[in-house]
């Protein structure tokens, strides 16, 4: 009999599984597969109300408190976090290069970086290389699947939902970490995230609030991104620049 | 908590940490086909000469009100707008009247520059690197990155049209501004009924 914590994981991992072939969608990723535009909608704008009522706020009074230098630092111990979890994707994807690179940039910030405040690894041109279970499942052959735009959460597709969830329960951090101290983790990991909000508040400002269709450009942008990231090249751009159909002159 | 805060998440992906610089020389070696008219040299040339520009407007120094205007002169200069318009445009161009493009064109080019050119503006005290060109169909894809000051370096990719030398799209991180712009102008028809005329005299004062 496996431990109960085990138990857990394998139940979630075989759920996983039967989700992902259960949800359809276009073999290649390209263009806006969106079902459920309707429901998504409806979850944007409560994200916008959100996002307008408690994170604009608190992120302004955050980056207000906190200096510079304060920021970074909890910015970085909280990107230093989550390498472990990334080197584990890395190794499901079998890329060994990147596993090793971001092993090396773990142990050059958590010892000379000072337990992750300072990034000297990204100075020293270790820069890290991201990744995520929702690519792990791209690599292993899952489609994108539809777009969701998720409450409080944001932007995202049946996919990484998924790899999303799987990413929290496998986090090697979170199983190493005594249960009575995942709280820091967690408010170290918001803490950063209110850091983000402010230092690209100029930026999210623009796509939150002044755009025509601010829904339409955040999954148009979390899309192209998305499969930017994920070395995805469309197909649908063949056309992207001819005019009705005619090739250019 | 943490989930409260991941609207984020898009801005995070948006200056994605992965820089991306890919290897000059094999790219350059592609040797453009004889029906091309230009090479992925000049294409890469004509984006130098671009980036240049920008390098030198956001380390001038220069006020806001000046360097957008600076910005505006890139876009006349190197991109072809003309076609940037006909391309966000789309299918709703296709009914308008030559005067009306025109029209349209004019007041996009100044909605663009503004719009693109405050976000140029956040590169202050940082540059853009030309690394590479290649030929794709009737365009070029001419590939730089953008280092700014305390942020990892990000993409931003230029089509190059062969048709004249000049860029047609921009993508920052994956995001094409031909993408964006289509999405944008096609709702902000939507929101006036389709009433070109009422947009074409509201973009003069957007962006």
């Amino acid at each position: 009999m496996l431990p109960k914590n085990d138990r857990n994981i394998c139940f979630a991992l075989v759920s996983v599984f039967l989700l992902l072939t259960a949800c359809a969608g276009p073999d290649v990723a390209s263009g806006i597969y969106d079902p459920f535009e309707k429901e998504n909608r409806r979850t944007h704008e409560v994200n916008l109300a959100l996002d307008r009522a408690l994170l604009r706020p608190s992120s302004g009074a955050y980056g207000t408190i906190l200096p510079k230098p304060v920021r970074n630092g909890i910015g970085n111990f909280s990107s230093n976090l989550s390498m472990p979890s990334i080197v584990l994707n890395d190794l499901l994807q079998l890329q060994l290069g990147d596993a090793i690179h971001n092993t090396a940039r773990f142990l050059v910030n958590t010892t000379l970086g000072l337990g992750g405040m300072f990034d000297v690894a990204t100075k020293g041109g270790i820069a890290a290389r991201s990744s995520d279970f929702g690519e792990t499942l791209h690599v292993w052959g899952f489609k994108e699947g539809a777009f969701v735009e998720l409450p409080v959460l944001g932007p995202s597709t049946t996919r990484d939902t998924i790899g999303g969830v799987v990413n929290l329960i496998l986090d090697p951090v979170g199983q190493l970490v005594a249960s009575n101290n995942r709280g820091i983790v967690t408010a170290v990991s918001a803490a950063s995230s209110l850091g983000d909000r402010y230092q690209y508040t100029d930026t999210i400002d623009s796509i939150l609030y002044e755009s025509a269709d601010s829904y339409a450009q955040a999954r148009l942008f979390y899309l192209e991104n998305r499969r930017f990231q994920l070395g995805i090249s469309e197909g649908e751009d063949d056309d992207l620049y001819d005019i009705y159909g005619e090739t250019y002159e | 908590m943490t989930s409260m805060i991941s609207t984020v998440k898009l801005m995070n992906r948006l200056t994605s940490r992965r820089g991306f610089i890919t290897g000059t020389a094999a790219c350059l070696a592609l040797v453009a086909t004889p029906a091309l008219a230009f090479s992925t040299s000049q294409a890469k040339a004509l984006i130098g000469a671009a980036v240049k520009d920008i390098n030198a407007i956001i380390n001038s120094g220069a006020s806001e009100s000046v360097m957008l205007r600076k910005f505006e002169n890139v876009f006349t200069n190197y991109a072809d707008v003309e076609r940037i318009g006909q391309l966000v445009l789309g299918p709703d161009g296709r009914s308008a009247s030559a005067g009306q493009k025109r029209a349209f064109e004019k007041a996009f080019k100044t909605y663009i520059s503004r719009k693109y050119g405050r976000r140029f503006r956040e590169f202050i005290g940082g540059r853009v690197e030309v690394n590479s060109a290649k030929a794709v169909k009737s365009y070029y894809e001419v590939k730089t990155t953008a280092h700014l000051q305390g942020e990892s370096p990000f993409s931003v990719v230029f089509v190059v049209a062969d048709a004249n030398g000049r860029f047609i799209d921009m993508k920052i991180e994956g995001i094409s501004l031909i993408k964006a712009e289509r999405s944008e102008i096609g709702a902000m028809l939507d929101k006036r009924k389709g009433n070109l005329d009422k947009l074409i005299a509201d973009l003069k004062t957007m962006g």
